[in-house]
């Protein structure tokens, strides 16, 4: 028992359960990744991964103006990947290489304001606090007024794509097939829009505005290689992203204890690099099934 | 005494009657005055080279576009989206998506429908059903890409046909398979239209592998349409006041082949995708 006890506090270091922002950042950190693994299986089956890394550039934007006004960076990041959503629909909706060009732009532009915006917020501050935080994200720092806004809007975008799972999944897999059924393919389009945006906001909030589509695209490229099952491969992705962001948290926070430094490593690193062993896992590992 | 010969009327049930269909796009006629009926039951092609106008009549047909002018009537009354099902030219998938071909087939079924599928013995045993009526149990749990064009085109018959609808639109479902791949499809369609009563319009750019099943052809060229039984609208008079020209119709070994001829020209038969002026297909 008193062995038992040993390996455990070498493992999760003490205070790991009972330190509340470890707690808050579990919570925030485990629903936001269920809600980005759900939603980037039909990001990844749409072939909109591009797409979701203009949201998470668009949202720097959007977070570090947030930031500049003194607002919760989760805001700004919502807001602006939203608009970024409704404006991708409009200017590039009628084919495939539009979107691309469309996406294509909307990502240089939000980049760029967000170098300005971060700029502006590290001169006033003499700071690289918020760099780090949009960018990065830091997920032990968050304030527990969050916890309600992301639980809204988390539970808004699981919404729209456990609801309108069967349509969605049909006019994904064939426009053409879901128009022939009644399905009004555009209206779903847009409505997945938003839940990729408020996804990859939320993602952004906990793992930085530049690694929020990890969060969206690796547990659902994992998922992929391990089911053949679209409903399947919706729990794996889901599964996976929460694993890797609970492991990671775990992980940052013993390194706290990790020699040399004594300092910590970002909790982003370990997700984001948790996430990438388990796509290479589940890709070099189990031979995945092929029928033939 | 005499009698007037006896004839029993043709008593015909129409699943589909398309009515003076119109369709203009940018200044341009793509339908021009299209009118047929399709029974019930009748396998019938649609026959025309490639900008012949089919795909547009099958958006038509589906009430994905409305026509500027005449009408398409299914089953004799409203048009229900439930009454068709619908295989579409081109379904490309990536092989490394997680679709199963009984999933899709599933959607065929209820993906009209809001939430997940609830899995049921009842939905389970209509899907395996539906998988042995098109010979496509033994591929229903592999993925759907990476299956082989044949494959892929079993399935979405499957999927188009789960919801039990009394009309099947394939078009060019014929496109890419091989030669035997092409034959297996066609005797399937075929005997779905015969054994369940299903009206079945696929359309082709080569008519030759739909003439042993065939009971109607609808021939469309330049956004203009002829239709009856093969004998009545593949002649060379019909066929030349389709194309506004002449053209000869010869029949080689039970094959067709559709010539286009200029009268100064020497004949020229020119290969089904190539289209412009005075050109026809071999069919």
């Amino acid at each position: 028992m008193r062995r038992v006890h040993q390996v455990l506090r070498a493992i999760v270091e003490p205070g790991f359960f009972s330190d509340p922002s470890v707690q808050l950042a579990a919570v925030v950190g485990g629903l936001v990744a269920l809600v980005a693994g759900n939603v980037g299986v039909f990001t990844v089956i749409r072939g909109q991964s591009f797409a979701g890394e203009a949201l998470g550039d668009m949202g720097a934007a959007g977070g570090s103006s947030a930031y500049l006004i003194g607002v919760a960076p989760l805001w700004g990041f919502i807001a602006v990947a939203v608009a970024a959503a409704g404006v991708m629909e409009l200017i590039g909706i009628q084919r495939a290489r539009g979107r691309d060009l469309a996406t294509g732009i909307v990502l240089g532009a939000g980049f760029g304001l967000a170098a300005l915006l971060l700029y502006l917020g590290t001169t006033f501050d003499n700071t690289t606090g918020a760099t780090i935080t949009i960018l990065f994200g830091s997920i032990f720092l968050l304030e527990r007024s969050i916890l309600a806004p992301a639980l809204a809007l988390g539970v808004i975008a699981l919404a729209i794509v456990l609801v309108l799972n069967r349509p969605l999944l049909l006019a994904s897999v064939s426009p053409e097939l879901a128009a022939a059924r009644g399905i009004p393919v555009r209206l779903i389009g847009g409505l997945y829009l938003i839940a990729m945006a408020v996804a990859v906001a939320l993602s952004a909030v906990t793992i930085g505005a530049i690694l929020s589509t990890a969060l969206l695209i690796g547990p659902a490229a994992t998922a992929l290689a391990l089911t053949d099952s679209p409903g399947r491969a919706i729990i794996t992705a889901g599964a996976v992203g929460v694993g890797a962001t609970w492991l990671g948290l775990l992980l940052a926070y013993d390194s706290y204890y990790w020699p040399p430094l004594h300092q910590g490593w970002p909790v982003s690193f370990f997700v984001v690099t948790l996430v990438l062993i388990a796509y290479l896992a589940a890709h070099i590992g189990p031979r995945r099934r092929t029928v033939r | 005494m005499s009698h007037e010969p006896l004839t029993v009327p043709e008593v015909r049930e129409t699943t589909l009657a398309v009515e003076g269909v119109t369709v203009g796009l940018s200044g341009r006629t793509i339908l021009d005055d299209v009118s047929f009926t399709i029974g019930r039951g009748e396998f019938t092609g649609l026959i025309g080279a490639n900008g012949a106008g089919k795909t547009t009549l099958f958006r038509v047909i589906l009430g994905l576009l409305a026509p500027a002018s005449g009408r398409v009537r299914v089953g004799g009354g409203e048009r229900s989206r439930r009454d068709m099902g619908y295989v579409p030219q081109k379904f490309l998938l990536d092989p490394d998506m997680p679709l199963r071909g009984r999933d899709l087939v599933g959607l065929g079924l209820d993906g009209h429908r809001l939430g997940f599928a609830l899995p049921s013995r009842a939905r389970r045993r209509r899907i395996d059903a539906m998988l042995d009526a098109v010979d496509a149990r033994g591929f229903g749990d592999a993925r759907v890409g990476q299956l082989s064009g044949g494959e892929q085109q079993r399935i979405l018959i499957a999927h188009a046909l789960i919801s039990e609808p009394t009309l099947l639109l394939l078009d060019e479902p014929l496109a890419n398979l091989d030669l035997r791949s092409a034959q297996e499809v066609v005797r399937l369609l075929a005997g779905i239209a015969r054994e369940q009563q299903i009206a079945v319009l696929i359309s082709a750019h080569e008519m030759n592998p739909l003439l042993p099943v065939m009971d109607r052809i609808v021939y469309m060229a330049a956004g203009r349409a002829a239709s009856g039984t093969t004998a009545e609208v593949v002649r060379s008079d019909v066929l030349s006041g389709l194309y506004g020209h002449h053209v000869d119709v010869l029949r080689v070994h039970g094959r067709v082949i559709v010539v286009a001829g200029t009268g100064q020209d020497e004949h020229t038969a020119i290969d089904a995708s190539g289209h412009g002026p005075g050109t026809v297909e071999i069919v």
